[in-house]
């Protein structure tokens, strides 16, 4: 069944998006079997262009962006036919597992959102910690995740008024969304916890592990533990533990 | 190398950009005024990628200590110099030890500085761009050192190349139907071609935001790419046109984007000025 659902067609829109860029739209549904089209078309699209273009997937949509002023109609003619090839060159996708430490230094709301949400402190990690969550877009600061998949008890408002200053590693939550802030920022989530992997190093050749259609799950780790993976990122010795995710 | 004696209002170091990375949430980056860079690039004989000087308001003050020849593009400014006089859009050569301090811009916002062979600073992700926290620094500090080679008195044959820059002091910025331009009401449609618009004080490499609204609205899109040049259209009416720091996603609808033109004529614009949108 897994087949037939992936070789069907989605009724995808080619729209200009100034002179350089083509955005194509998918219908606008938020779900994982509409984001891993958009991923394996972005692959066909990727290998036929090589780096000539470059592609921005986000929840039912991705934006090819080109060098130069392009012709679109004859642009999105190429693109449509890339469309009946993208089952040939489906994209690799990750499942990572990120260390999480939800001690109370850490996870200064968690107080809060157990109370107004009537769960335990215990339930709500056990919780963040099950969910296994999808990588929907990358954007808002370099390395910044929107993750979908937080289950229904964790959902919480965003914070009225934003904090001034968010540190790097700060796991929060808002709305329906998960994430990790990859550097210290303003920011208005709800703040769970704490996690001191590295989501963005400019340092390096591949500076985001992560990619859009990729997979997260959080596990538990002490301040102590904390501490140790801190030394070990920053001496980068650490190896995150990761899967191909099928699926 | 040269020595930064005094940084200016907000000096930095720009190529034409940062790719391949926007699908990780890294900004473009690169001359706001692309035009202009490319520009003096071109009268040096140098690569169009390489990077400039990109000067806001004020300039900086600024220690040669080797001979090279510069050129001037962009917003004309008041340049004192310890010898000669720096005509815009020419090659300038400078000699060893000598000084040239920036003053205030005569018209439009951001003046370029071009040195032969590119300024060579660091390379970081595949641009010299400075963009915080992609590089430590957005911008040059009093005590920062530009490294540069240095080149021989024998001046190359260097053609007399016009230019026509009018267009960059104009207040007419082209625009395209952005990808949800049809949300917009027929009252707004015509409110965009018919107002004139000015330049919010909030107006940076990020974003410049404009001082009249549209409607309020209830409109929003799931997070889905942004492009420099893209004009958002938030739920109070405001206007927040896009730039070439701005983030690489968005969830306010796209209603306009600019020509890379148009970007370039926005960017030598400031706090107050007057511009009017055709629709091309």
């Amino acid at each position: 069944m897994n087949t037939d659902m992936q070789s069907e067609n989605f009724e995808i829109t080619f729209c200009p998006y100034g002179k350089l860029a083509v955005l194509i739209n998918w219908p606008k549904e938020i779900s994982v079997h509409t984001l891993n089209d958009v991923m394996d078309y972005k692959e066909a699209i990727q290998n036929h262009f090589k780096s000539y273009c470059e592609l921005v997937p986000s929840y039912h949509s991705l934006l090819a962006i080109f060098p130069e002023p392009i012709d679109f109609e004859k642009y999105a003619l190429t693109l449509q036919n890339l469309y009946q090839k993208r089952r040939h060159t489906k994209s690799e996708r990750m499942l990572w597992h990120i260390p999480v430490c939800y001690d109370a230094d850490f996870g200064i709301d968690l107080e809060e959102v157990a109370a107004v949400n009537k769960i335990s402190v215990k339930k709500i990690i056990k919780l963040h910690t099950e969910a296994i969550y999808t990588v929907y877009a990358i954007g808002f600061l370099p390395g910044f995740m929107y993750l979908g998949g937080l289950p229904d008890e964790l959902h919480f408002p965003r914070k009225t008024e934003p904090r001034q200053k968010v540190s790097r590693g700060a796991v929060g939550i808002a709305g329906a969304q998960t994430g990790v802030y990859p550097q210290e920022s303003p920011g208005g989530w709800n703040l769970i916890g704490n996690s001191p992997i590295r989501f963005f190093d400019s340092t390096s050749e591949n500076p985001c592990f992560v990619s859009v259609g990729d997979r997260v799950r959080f596990f538990e780790i002490s301040k102590s533990m904390h501490e140790l993976v801190s030394i070990q990122v920053s001496s980068g010795v650490f190896e995150l533990a990761k899967e191909v995710w099928h699926g | 190398m040269v020595e930064v004696i005094k940084s200016g209002f907000f000096t930095t170091i720009q190529d034409l950009g940062r790719f391949g990375f926007r699908d990780k949430g890294v900004p473009v980056s690169g001359a706001m005024d692309s035009f202009s860079a490319l520009w003096a690039n071109e009268l040096l004989g140098n690569n169009p990628n390489d990077a400039v000087l990109e000067i806001t308001m004020s300039g900086p003050e600024l220690l040669f200590p080797e001979h090279t020849e510069i050129v001037l593009s962009g917003a004309p400014i008041d340049i004192f110099s310890t010898n000669n006089s720096l005509p815009m859009h020419r090659v300038v050569e400078i000699n060893s030890g000598q000084k040239l301090s920036f003053g205030h811009v005569q018209k439009g916002f951001r003046t370029y500085l071009a040195v032969k062979g590119g300024w060579q600073t660091e390379v970081v992700l595949g641009s010299r761009s400075l963009f915080q926290p992609i590089t430590p620094k957005s911008q040059l500090t009093k005590g920062s050192v530009l490294n540069y080679f240095s080149f021989d008195k024998t001046l190359d044959f260097h053609a007399n190349l016009k230019m026509k820059n009018d267009f960059l002091f104009d207040k007419t910025i082209e625009v395209f139907p952005g990808p949800e331009f049809d949300l917009l009401t027929e009252e707004d449609r015509s409110r965009l071609v018919e107002f004139t618009f000015h330049i919010d004080s909030l107006n940076n490499r990020m974003a410049y935001q404009l001082q009249e609204k549209l409607s309020k609205n209830a409109h929003s899109i799931t997070t889905s790419a942004t492009l420099p040049g893209t004009i958002q259209l938030t739920p109070s009416g405001k206007l927040i046109v896009l730039m070439r720091d701005a983030q690489t996603t968005g969830g306010y609808p796209r209603i306009l984007q600019l020509s890379e033109r148009a970007i370039c004529v926005l960017a030598q614009k400031k706090t107050n000025d007057a511009i009017r949108f055709v629709l091309v």
